[in-house]
C-alpha cells in the first residue's frame, strides 16, 4: 500500500471521484505552485470504491466554486498542526460567472468576448443551469 | 411611475401596472396624435439592426418621426462597419453617444441585454434570435385590450410553429401573467412549445394549457386565435406534412362557427397560412395589429426617455 507522510499544515481534497482528480489538479494549477503537492489515484474507498485525494502542504486560495463544479462529492479538509480543524463540503454554486460556456450556439456569450457566460442554478440533481444572457439550459 | 432610463429586453421586465400605463398612452396617442407629435423634437433614435426586419424597423421609425424626433442608423450589419467584427458593447458605447435611445435587432439571444450593460441610453430588444421579441409582445396586448377591451378572461388559441416561434414565446410568457387565462396550443407534434415554457407558465401562473395537432378541435372555443407562421421544411416528412397542411391554413369556411367576437391575430408577414379570403372578415385583426404596434412603440419611447 502506497503511503504519503500526513501533512502539518495544509488542504487536503479527499472523496474526488476517481478519475477528477487530474482535472481538479490542472484547474487549480497545482503542476505550477512551489510548495509541496501530491495527487494519489485509485485509492481503495469505502465509500466510493476507488477515489483520488488532493494534498497541498501550504495555504492557497482554493476557489470553492468550481471544485463544486467539478465534482460536488469531495470533501475538504483545512490541516493545521497535524489536525483537521475544519471540514467543508462543496456546493454546486448557485451564480456561476465565466467557468463554463453556454450550449446554445446562438447565444451571444459564444461570440462576443464582453459577454461572460453568467448562470443560475435551476435543478441541483440534473445540474441544470439557466443562461441569462439567452434563458436556454447548459447541463454539466 | 417612471419608466425614464430604462431599458426594455423582456417583457417581463416590467410590471402589469407598467404595461398598462404604456397602453393607456398608446391609446390616447392614437386618438390625440397632434398632442404628441412634437414630444421628442430633440431627440434621436438609433436602430441598429444587425439583421434585416424591414417591417419592426420601419415601425419603429414611423413611431419616432410620429413624435417629431430624428433617426439613424443601419438596416443590414453586412453592410456596415460592425461587421468586422465588433463587439455590441462597443458599438452602443459610441452611438449611446449620437442617440437617445436605442433598438437593437440581432441574430445572437442576448445580444440586446449585453449592450444594455453598456449603453448609457435606454436599448429596446427589437427581437434576438429565436428568443424574445418584446415590442411585438406589446403590440399585441395592446390589439387584446383594444379590441376585447380587457387582457383578463381570455381562451386563446396559438397555432403553428410553436418551437422556434419567438413572438410566441414572448406572447405566452407575457399573457399568463394576467387573470384567468386559458391556452390552446395548436401545432404539428415536431413543432411544440418547448417544455419548460410550458412548465414556466403552469407553474409560475397556473395557467390552464390544452395541447392538440388539429385546429378544428378548439377553434370555435375560443377568444383569440393567433396564427403563426409554419415553413414545410419544419417538417420531418412530406406524409406528416401533407396530413396536417390543411388544417393549418385558415380559410372562411373554418371560421364559420367560430366566436363572433373572435379575434383573428398574426405578426406578420404571413405566407399561405391565413387564405385571403378572411381577410375582409371582421374577426381579422392582423393589419391593425400592425397598425397599433406603432402606438405602442411610440408610447414606449416616450416613457423611456421620459417625455410623458
Ligand atoms: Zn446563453
Amino acid at each position: 500500500m502506497l503511503t504519503v507522510n500526513s501533512i502539518k499544515r495544509g488542504i487536503v481534497i479527499d472523496h474526488i471521484e476517481s478519475g477528477n482528480g487530474l482535472k481538479i489538479f490542472e484547474k487549480l494549477k497545482l503542476a505550477d505552485v512551489e510548495f509541496p503537492v501530491v495527487l494519489l489515484m485509485n485509492v481503495p474507498s469505502e465509500k466510493l470504491g476507488k477515489k483520488d485525494i488532493i494534498k497541498i502542504q501550504d495555504e492557497i486560495d482554493l476557489d470553492l466554486t468550481m471544485l463544486g463544479l467539478i465534482d460536488p462529492n469531495i470533501t475538504i479538509n483545512i490541516i493545521e498542526d497535524d489536525k483537521i480543524i475544519e471540514k467543508k463540503k462543496v456546493e454546486l454554486p448557485k451564480k456561476v460567472k465565466g467557468l463554463f460556456k453556454c450550449d446554445n450556439p446562438r447565444c451571444i456569450s459564444n461570440s462576443d468576448n464582453y459577454a461572460v457566460p453568467t448562470f443560475t442554478l435551476v435543478d441541483k440533481e440534473k445540474v441544470k443551469y439557466k443562461c441569462s444572457y439567452c434563458d436556454d439550459f447548459t447541463y454539466l | 411611475m417612471n419608466l425614464k432610463g430604462k431599458h426594455l429586453i423582456d417583457p417581463n421586465d416590467f410590471t402589469l401596472e407598467e404595461l398598462d400605463q404604456i397602453f393607456k398612452v398608446a391609446q390616447d396617442m392614437e386618438k390625440h396624435p397632434k398632442k404628441y407629435s412634437e414630444i421628442c423634437k430633440s431627440k434621436i433614435l438609433a436602430t441598429l439592426f444587425y439583421e434585416p426586419s424591414t417591417r419592426t424597423r420601419l415601425s419603429f421609425e414611423s413611431a419616432m418621426l410620429r413624435m417629431g424626433g430624428n433617426i439613424l442608423g443601419f438596416a443590414d450589419a453586412t453592410t456596415s462597419s460592425v461587421s468586422k467584427g465588433e463587439s455590441v458593447a462597443d458599438t452602443v458605447r459610441v452611438v449611446s453617444g449620437y442617440a437617445d435611445i436605442i433598438v437593437m435587432r440581432h441574430p445572437k439571444e442576448g445580444a440586446p441585454l449585453l449592450s444594455s450593460e453598456y449603453s448609457s441610453v435606454p436599448v429596446i430588444n427589437g427581437g434576438d434570435g429565436g428568443h424574445q421579441h418584446p415590442t411585438q409582445t406589446l403590440t399585441d396586448l395592446l390589439t387584446i385590450k383594444n379590441l376585447k377591451g380587457k387582457i383578463d378572461d381570455n381562451k386563446v388559441a396559438l397555432c403553428g410553429d410553436l418551437k422556434y416561434g419567438r413572438t410566441v414565446h414572448s406572447l405566452i410568457k407575457t399573457l399568463a401573467r394576467y387573470k384567468n387565462m386559458s391556452f390552446y396550443l395548436v401545432s404539428p407534434p415536431q413543432l411544440k412549445l418547448p417544455t419548460y415554457i410550458k412548465e414556466f407558465v403552469k407553474n409560475e401562473y397556473n395557467a390552464e394549457i390544452f395541447e392538440t395537432s388539429y385546429l378544428e378541435e378548439v377553434i370555435n372555443e375560443v377568444d383569440i386565435l393567433y396564427m403563426t407562421r409554419i415553413q414545410r421544411e419544419r417538417f420531418f416528412n412530406e406524409e406528416d406534412y401533407l396530413k396536417l397542411k390543411n388544417s393549418y391554413i385558415l380559410t372562411r369556411d373554418k371560421i364559420k362557427d367560430a366566436k363572433e367576437d373572435m379575434l383573428i391575430m398574426h405578426p406578420l408577414p404571413r405566407v399561405n397560412e391565413i387564405d385571403y379570403s378572411v381577410d375582409d372578415d371582421k374577426r381579422a385583426v392582423y393589419f391593425k395589429q400592425a397598425q397599433y404596434g406603432v402606438y405602442v412603440r411610440m408610447s414606449l419611447m416616450a416613457h423611456l426617455l421620459g417625455v410623458v
